[in-house]
């Protein structure tokens, strides 16, 4: 057997160095997802870095109306502090994934990075308008979240590159994350819905997971209700709109059958979800 | 440590008697990671073994070529069905199941090479070097054409068939309903993987330490496939992290032992959670057709069934598991006439077998729907339906046994119908439907409640001498029992002890290693029997010392052996005259060594009629449940349960057992299932196998414990750890469908068939 090299970087600038080195290097932060292929023997690997004694990845910061989250914010660290008030989805969707152990160990970058379509942050930076801050040796670059994942666990970071911050914007508005699992807790998205609004930008955006290769945005059901709101006074849409509403969303899922869910239950499903959060973001509306 | 050491149980201090909480003494030591399990096992010069097993649910295997896989640097050892020396099958009824597959598989994952190495690597290497041809088949994945079907066993794809026919045939009630319900394969979850080590002996045996809840069947199927005397093999129980049913088969344990013997070096092996589930059987699926006639008063009349198990490719258990689906297949209801049919079959779907409740389960979801549908048909109300029929004792069952034990049916359902319920509606979204991914709002909810009855046999049936055997001994005040029960969680380790105080009046009892070595047989950790059986055993072997040594000391002392009593470790006659340390008199040993048996019993006739079983135990569950019917997600809110127990003998234990039977009931009414497509297993992982979180798992409250002292029984306790999770899938099940109006003939029931019931 070979022998293997474990980095593990203690800056952004030692693990682009150790990446340059080893451009096939696994990078391993929380390891919640990443260990069960390795010891499922589905994950093979000869080098590995090491993320998570990297403090420059673990807090967060504003930066005006931008929230940067360091990809090594862990899933119970994003539910603390000030993060819910300022960005509730990302804590309402951190509070889904697994359990407490699974909380204190993953990550946002490692859910970025696995591009999993239930991956459960995904829905909330689609719906965000999220951008990605990639590292390398080479220098940096910024990515939208729609362009960095391209397919089911697949996306644009290069041999090299590390993911390292998200960037949110602070929005004035409520916010919703809705995901439906055969159980009530530590359960793996069947469907899952972020509705944020955007009360300065007079819009209404949505992402989907769980209902196509990659997180999606249903641009039709978007500017069907943006249409539908006073901005002004910020009336509840009617019921029509609503239902319409809820019917674009479902329209727009491209979900598939498998030991999950059946295609038919989660395009069912989102349009529930979507007019549940609709109704939450906007009470007093039409039901 | 080149010793392979399990620790013997044992307390000294003023310690609980019969009737009193018994902590166990692995309690603590599991939550904090102390606990030694099977998988923990370690011996200084052992080797790893792993398993090959067919990507295939049925094949022709054309050649098997471990070349590539020996030349692997580390392996010590590969082989095939052509180096097992024995028996090149096994099973517990019938013998049909290849140790390694020689030409031909039979379902997904089963064994076909193992390999021994130095290193958990290689062993992965060598299992991924061996290259074996296989032609694939088409699966028989569908039991109902099963018997119309080309064999795929020599044995034949009918593995039993049980026509139970009772009372007037010609019965035609003046009101009649009719369903059919169907249940999804329930895997046990255990949490330790199946897992052990053989160390091979000076004397050409073996020593096997594993994980198991018999460890004489075991011993004597594992002897016959390595072609040894059974003494030659000795079997000791090592830490069981759960078992439930999927321990009653053979899994690991001939592959470890062919591995150590050919390589002279122990051998370790441990499943990961994915070949568990293709290593063990689980509860059988059903098919379920029914129909019950009764009178306008809403008195059972007649009760038609047919029930079609789905057995996969081998037999294990499954002639008895038919058996116990066909007798109760009506539930604990006074009926005088019945034609049920119960069918089990063989397809290259995973074997199923042994699973707490033992075929009562999938019965009494079917039973108790009809009977909510014939209390809906009659308009009347379904507690009052039932308890107009319960059984009591001295009533006739299907089989045309007469029960001649304790039957407080009526008292079990009335308590559980008459508790009072403290559940209100939660106005926190993680409280509600769906839980933590917040999808309900409390006007999305609709609450259902139901209520359901159950019962089941205790002990083996159908002629079985299922006796245990137990070792006393006491010296120098010190009582030491040696039994071979496996302690798989359901509490033997406590009542061992408490049972051994309360017949001898010591605090000090040692309850040596589960062994084959040292003791007979204590039969199967199953069929709710080892409190009877080994509680039994040690209860009489207890018994037997403490005539020995009264009969003795009453000679020495000039009295009557019937004036003197064993208590706070000392010998004291009633009248007070005597009194006497208790080791001072037991600086000689006295030993008993007993077998105990229960009261026979006669297989089943043609017509399914005999007094088949020793006795039986009944539970009901009342299930408060809040639905979100426009998502399909259910929050089960409250369990209330009575259980005829018999004597309540650890209550700390008894709760444990209500409590856990319960979360397995809750898990199969709500998502615990095998799924298995095309005689693939597509979700074998916790990730995608559910059992209920502690957000799925209501508090479940205990109504009462019906104590009606059971005759033959130790201190008249009944076996309680199958009731449990009989009636309450059946209660959760049925307040969904309250919720929902929807018939639900699925169990379990799947957000899709709430969401999108008629779409």
């Amino acid at each position: 057997m070979e022998a293997m090299s474990v980095t593990f970087a203690r800056t952004v600038d030692d693990a682009c160095a150790a990446l340059a080195e080893h451009p096939g290097a696994l990078l391993l932060a929380g390891g919640t997802d990443l260990m069960v292929g390795v010891n499922r023997g589905q994950v093979r690997f000869a080098d590995v870095v090491v993320l998570d004694r990297v403090d420059e990845l673990r807090g967060w910061r504003r930066e005006g109306d931008e929230i940067v989250l360091g990809a090594g914010l862990t899933y119970a660290e994003m539910g603390r502090g000030e993060l819910p008030a300022l960005v509730p989805a990302l804590a309402q969707a951190s509070r889904t994934v697994g359990s407490p152990q699974i909380r204190n160990a993953g990550t946002l970058g490692g859910n970025v990075a696995t591009s999993s379509p239930a991956g459960d942050t995904l829905p909330v930076l689609a719906a965000l308008d999220a951008t990605i801050d990639l590292r390398s040796a080479q220098g940096a670059r910024r990515l939208a979240i729609g362009e960095f994942v391209t397919g089911v666990k697949q996306n644009a970071l290069e041999p090299g590159e590390l993911i390292e911050a998200v960037r949110v914007p602070v929005l004035d508005g409520p916010q919703e994350f809705l995901k439906v699992g055969t159980r009530n807790a530590m359960v793996i998205s069947v469907v899952s819905l972020a509705l944020v609004v955007d009360r300065s930008g007079r819009n209404v955006r949505v992402g989907l997971g769980s209902v196509s290769p990659v997180p999606l945005r249903p641009a039709d059901a978007e500017a069907h209700i943006a249409g539908c709101i006073d901005w002004d006074t910020g009336s509840a849409p009617d019921a029509a709109a609503v239902h319409r509403f809820a019917a674009l969303v479902a329209g727009a899922a491209r979900p598939i059958d498998d030991h999950r869910g059946t295609a038919a239950y989660r395009s069912h499903a989102v349009g529930v979800l979507a007019r549940r959060a609709l109704l939450r973001a906007f009470p007093g509306g039409a039901s | 440590m080149t010793d392979v050491r399990i620790d013997e149980t044992r307390t000294s201090e003023r310690a609980p008697r019969i009737g009193e909480s018994a902590p166990r003494p692995d309690g603590i030591p599991k939550v904090d990671g102390s606990f030694t399990f099977s998988s923990d096992l370690w011996h200084d010069r052992m080797l790893w073994g792993g398993t090959l097993r067919s990507p295939h649910p049925s094949a022709r295997i054309r050649s098997i070529d471990i070349g590539p896989a020996v030349a692997v640097t580390g392996v010590h050892a590969v082989l095939t069905a052509a180096d097992v020396p024995g028996n090149p099958a096994y099973g517990l009824e019938h013998a049909d199941q290849p140790v390694l597959a020689a030409d031909v598989v039979r379902y997904e994952g089963e064994p076909v090479a193992i390999v021994a190495a130095d290193h958990p690597e290689a062993v992965r290497l060598a299992l991924e070097a061996i290259v074996v041809d296989y032609e694939s088949t088409v699966p028989l994945v569908d039991p109902g054409a099963a018997e119309s079907s080309d064999p795929i066993h020599p044995d034949g794809n009918l593995i039993r068939r049980i026509h139970l026919r009772h009372g007037d045939q010609d019965v035609v009630g003046e009101v009649v309903v009719e369903g059919t319900y169907e249940v999804g394969m329930q895997d046990q979850a255990f949490l330790g993987p199946e897992s052990g080590l053989a160390v091979p002996a000076e004397d050409g045996g073996v020593d096997l330490f594993i994980a198991t809840q018999w460890l004489h069947v075991d011993r004597d199927q594992v002897a016959a496939c390595l072609g040894l005397a059974p003494e030659l093999v000795r079997l000791t129980l090592a830490g069981v992290g759960g078992a439930f049913g999927a321990r009653e088969d053979l899994s690991l344990h001939a592959h470890l032992c062919l591995l150590a013997l050919h390589t002279r070096r122990p051998v370790k092996m441990v499943y990961s959670r994915e070949e568990s589930f293709h290593g063990h059987v689980h509860r059988h699926p059903a098919r379920m057709w029914y129909r019950h006639h009764a009178d306008r008063a809403g008195n059972l009349l007649r009760v038609e069934a047919r029930l079609l198990l789905d057995g996969g490719a081998y037999a294990s258990s499954s002639g008895a598991v038919i058996a116990n689906a066909t007798c109760f297949a009506a539930g604990p209801y006074r009926i005088p006439s019945a034609d049920i049919e119960g069918v089990v079959v063989r397809t290259n779907n995973p074997p199923c077998g042994a699973m707490r409740g033992f075929g009562a389960v999938q019965t009494c979801i079917g039973h108790e729907a009809q009977m909510d549908r014939l209390a809906a048909a009659l308009d009347m109300d379904p507690v009052e339906l039932r308890m107009r029929n319960v059984l009591a004792s001295g009533d006739r069952l299907l089989t045309g046994q007469v029960i001649t034990g304790t039957a407080p049916v009526a008292e079990v359902l009335r308590t559980c119908a008459d508790h009072p319920s403290a559940a209100a509606l939660s106005e926190d979204p993680m409280s509600l439907p769906g839980g933590a991914g917040r999808t309900a709002d409390p006007e999305h909810v609709h609450r259902g409640e139901a209520i359901a009855l159950g019962f089941k046999n205790l002990l083996f049936s159908e002629g079985f001498d299922d006796f245990s055997s137990a070792l006393c001994r006491l010296e120098d005040g010190i009582a030491t029992i040696t039994c071979a029960c496996a302690e798989v969680g359901q509490g033997f380790v406590t009542l061992a002890q408490q049972i051994t105080r309360e017949v001898l009046g010591v605090d000090d009892v040692v309850l040596t290693p589960a062994s084959t070595a040292t003791v007979g047989s204590a039969g199967s950790t199953s069929a709710s029997r080892q409190t009877w059986m080994s509680g039994g055993a040690v209860q009489a072997a207890c018994e037997e010392v403490r005539t020995t040594l009264l009969t003795r000391v009453a000679a020495e002392h000039g009295v009557d052996p019937d004036e003197l009593v064993m208590a706070d470790g000392r010998v004291m006659s009633l009248a007070g005259a005597l009194d006497i340390d208790l080791a001072s008199v037991t600086t000689e040993p006295v030993e008993a060594d007993v077998e105990f048996h229960h009261a026979p019993t006669s297989p089943l006739d043609e017509y399914g009629q005999g007094d088949a079983h020793v006795s039986f135990a009944f539970s009901a569950h009342r299930a408060i449940v809040d639905v979100d019917r426009d998502l399909g997600l259910v929050k089960v809110v409250e369990l209330t349960t009575s259980q005829d127990v018999g004597r309540v003998l650890n209550p700390l234990q008894a709760v444990g057992q209500l409590e856990g039977g319960a979360a397995q009931g809750v898990g199969l009414a709500v998502m615990e299932e095998v799924q298995v497509l095309d005689g693939r297993i597509r979700n074998a992982s916790f990730t995608d196998y559910l059992v209920p979180t502690a957000l799925d798992m209501p508090p479940v409250e205990i109504a009462a414990l019906i104590e009606e002292p059971e005759p033959g029984a130790p201190f008249g306790a009944k076996g309680i750890g199958e009731p449990p999770s009989i009636s309450s899938t059946a209660a959760v099940v049925a307040a969904i469908r309250a919720a929902t109006d929807l018939e639900l003939a699925h169990v379990p029931v799947r957000p899709t068939d709430i969401a999108l019931a008629g779409a």
